[in-house]
């Protein structure tokens, strides 16, 4: 026991280093041209004392690295800014929208995870068959796909077409859950869409390695049910690589809400962020770009936790 | 060598050629000019605008066809960036090894770990919106994923006799990494090209579509679902065919690649079993 706690510690450790690195290159990320924030707020045809005026109170005279510091003290006391383009204050606009994209992610999610599981079981049970074929047939095109374009179908198809659902997912305090659940059932369905292939073919690959080892043969020979074999045989080793796919898939997640907020007009932390890259707004950016890098930091993590705690030969060292 | 070739393969090879000839032959097959205004806004298809026209009145096909041009183009010109700087650096990377296989190595992970859309987002918020800068981006942030494949490749070879003869030779580190590991490594790296180019298709459509790639009035296929996305609400498809274009793109290649994945395992399992 001493041990796994020992080995999460490190990887929680790392993974806290790893973000504080992330933090730094964001910030870096910003500083690679020699025009700075006060120039894009006063324009080309500002006069340098202007400048220099500008520069002094936004502290922007001080060097890089004190700049950053006084950036990262801001964040760890919960202090994100201002925006440039409205002086709103950046936490504050964040925070409906960050509860806005983790809903729309967690509900993807819970359609996704184990319909993908379930495919993945199907595949490899029916092995080199046709049902095999036709759900890997189908994963390599869906792969293929851009997110627009699954949104866009389903917008034009199920929306306009059929009317099942509204086109443009608008959400707003006083709608009940199901009516939220009915206005981001097509972003949730395309960001299902999206992952589902993804998550579905590693699960595949993941479960027919462990179906490849000497134990699942010998089970095999002994005359066990093949769904006898998937369930006590396979899947308790399975979890471990299956969790990590999850988890990967849900970082994925991450990346896909961007494009389908924008899609589907969801007022989420995506948009926010797309909009305030057009309007060069640095704050906001470096703030959104940090807070979607630790949730896919957090989520690899995460994975590498369940896949430690979930291995029966760290779980039992000799 | 194309004795049998899968069907599935070969439908993927004839589209990928037909992609890259329009592509190549633009300028002379497009009935109408890039920018031209031509008719109303979104008529629908007629014999005189075979896919009818956008949300500026501009003949959609010639669009589509000068699309192909600029999203193959900025692609490929990603793409091999990312080769050449990815699988240089990774081939140096397993040659040199030591502090340089560290640095290089712990970057990358670095890199990695923030998700290419949202870095490529938090540096094009400052950079110059141009063609330079977009192609420098994208090549640069995929260059990760090909230096991990290549480095992993050249690790193995280069602790072969011929490599450890070179060695001996005398050879330098150039020579050692064009001439003795590039030849054996070219065989993998060839198969993860076309699933790179897939990824720079979608990454400059996913950029373009959120309006921070190709500017208008030059637009790539991600552009134009941006133009056109107003149009579905109201019953009109005219997004969806740069969309669809994109997919058909990306699943030709990804059929080609396949094959050659397939076929390249088959050569390795083939040896083995000699």
């Amino acid at each position: 026991m001493f041990y796994i706690a020992r080995l999460v510690l490190k990887r929680l450790l790392i993974g806290l280093l790893l973000l504080l690195a992330v933090s730094a290159l964001i910030f870096a990320g910003t500083e690679i041209l020699p025009g700075d924030v006060a120039q894009s707020i006063l324009g080309q045809s500002a006069t340098p004392e202007a400048l220099a005026n500008l520069r002094r109170d936004m502290g922007l005279d001080e060097p890089a690295i004190v700049r950053y510091f006084n950036w990262l003290g801001g964040i760890v006391r919960g202090d994100l800014g201002q925006a440039l383009t409205n002086g709103a204050d950046i936490a504050d606009s964040i925070g409906k929208r960050l509860f806005n994209t983790l809903f729309l992610a967690s509900v993807a999610a819970v359609v996704a995870v184990p319909f993908a599981i379930f495919l993945g079981l199907l595949a490899v049970r029916y092995r080199n068959r046709w049902p095999d074929k036709l759900i890997s047939g189908s994963t390599l095109a869906c792969i293929s796909l851009p997110e627009f374009f699954i949104g866009y179908l389903l917008i034009y198809f199920v929306a306009v077409k059929l009317g099942w659902f509204p086109s443009v997912a608008t959400v707003f305090d006083s709608m009940s859950f199901t009516e939220r659940l009915s206005a981001i059932a097509l972003p949730a369905a395309t960001l299902t869409l999206v992952v589902l292939a993804h998550m579905m073919r590693m699960t595949r690959a993941a479960i027919l390695n462990v179906m490849q080892s000497a134990y699942i043969e010998t089970a095999e020979l002994k005359g066990l049910s093949s769904l006898r074999i998937i369930a006590a045989h396979a899947l308790p080793n399975a979890i471990a690589p299956i969790a990590n796919v999850v988890m990967l898939n849900l970082a994925y997640l991450i990346v896909g809400v961007v494009v389908v907020e924008v899609i589907f007009v969801y007022p989420g932390m995506g948009q926010y962020l797309v909009d305030h890259v057009a309007k060069r707004d640095v704050p906001v950016v470096q703030a959104c770009g940090l807070i979607f890098a630790s949730f896919y930091i957090g989520l690899n993590i995460l994975a590498d936790i369940i896949s430690i705690v979930s291995n029966p030969r760290i779980r039992h060292p000799r | 060598m194309f004795t049998r070739i899968p069907v599935s393969a070969l439908l993927g090879l004839a589209l990928t050629t037909l992609f890259l000839l329009v592509a190549a032959l633009a300028p002379w097959i497009a009935p109408y000019g890039l920018a031209e205004i031509v008719g109303g806004v979104w008529e629908p298809a007629s014999a005189k605008f075979l896919l009818g026209t956008d949300n500026l009145g501009r003949d959609l096909l010639s669009r589509m066809i000068h699309g192909a041009r600029t999203t193959i183009f900025i692609a490929l010109m990603a793409t091999l960036l990312s080769f050449s700087l990815g699988s240089v650096l990774g081939f140096l990377a397993a040659v040199i090894g030591g502090w340089f296989d560290q640095l290089m190595s712990r970057l990358v992970d670095l890199l990695m770990s923030i998700p290419t859309l949202i870095f490529a987002l938090v540096v094009l918020s400052v950079l110059p919106a141009n063609l330079l800068t977009l192609i420098l981006v994208m090549g640069i942030l995929d260059s990760t994923r090909v230096y991990r494949l290549a480095r992993a490749v050249a690790v193995d070879i280069n602790v072969m006799e011929f490599v450890e003869a070179a060695r001996l030779r005398g050879e330098g580190r150039v020579w050692i990494v064009f001439c003795e590991i590039l030849p054996n490594a070219l065989s993998p790296l060839i198969a993860e090209l076309g699933l790179r180019f897939i990824f720079q298709v979608l990454f400059l459509s996913a950029l373009s579509f959120l309006g921070l790639g190709i500017q208008p009035p030059d637009a790539d296929w991600g552009g134009m679902v941006k133009e056109n996305k107003d149009g579905i609400i109201f019953g009109i498809p005219a997004a969806l065919i740069p969309a669809a274009a994109i997919a058909v793109l990306a699943i030709s290649v990804n059929l080609v690649a396949d094959w050659v994945l397939n076929r390249t395992t088959d050569l390795k399992g083939g040896r083995g079993g000699d």
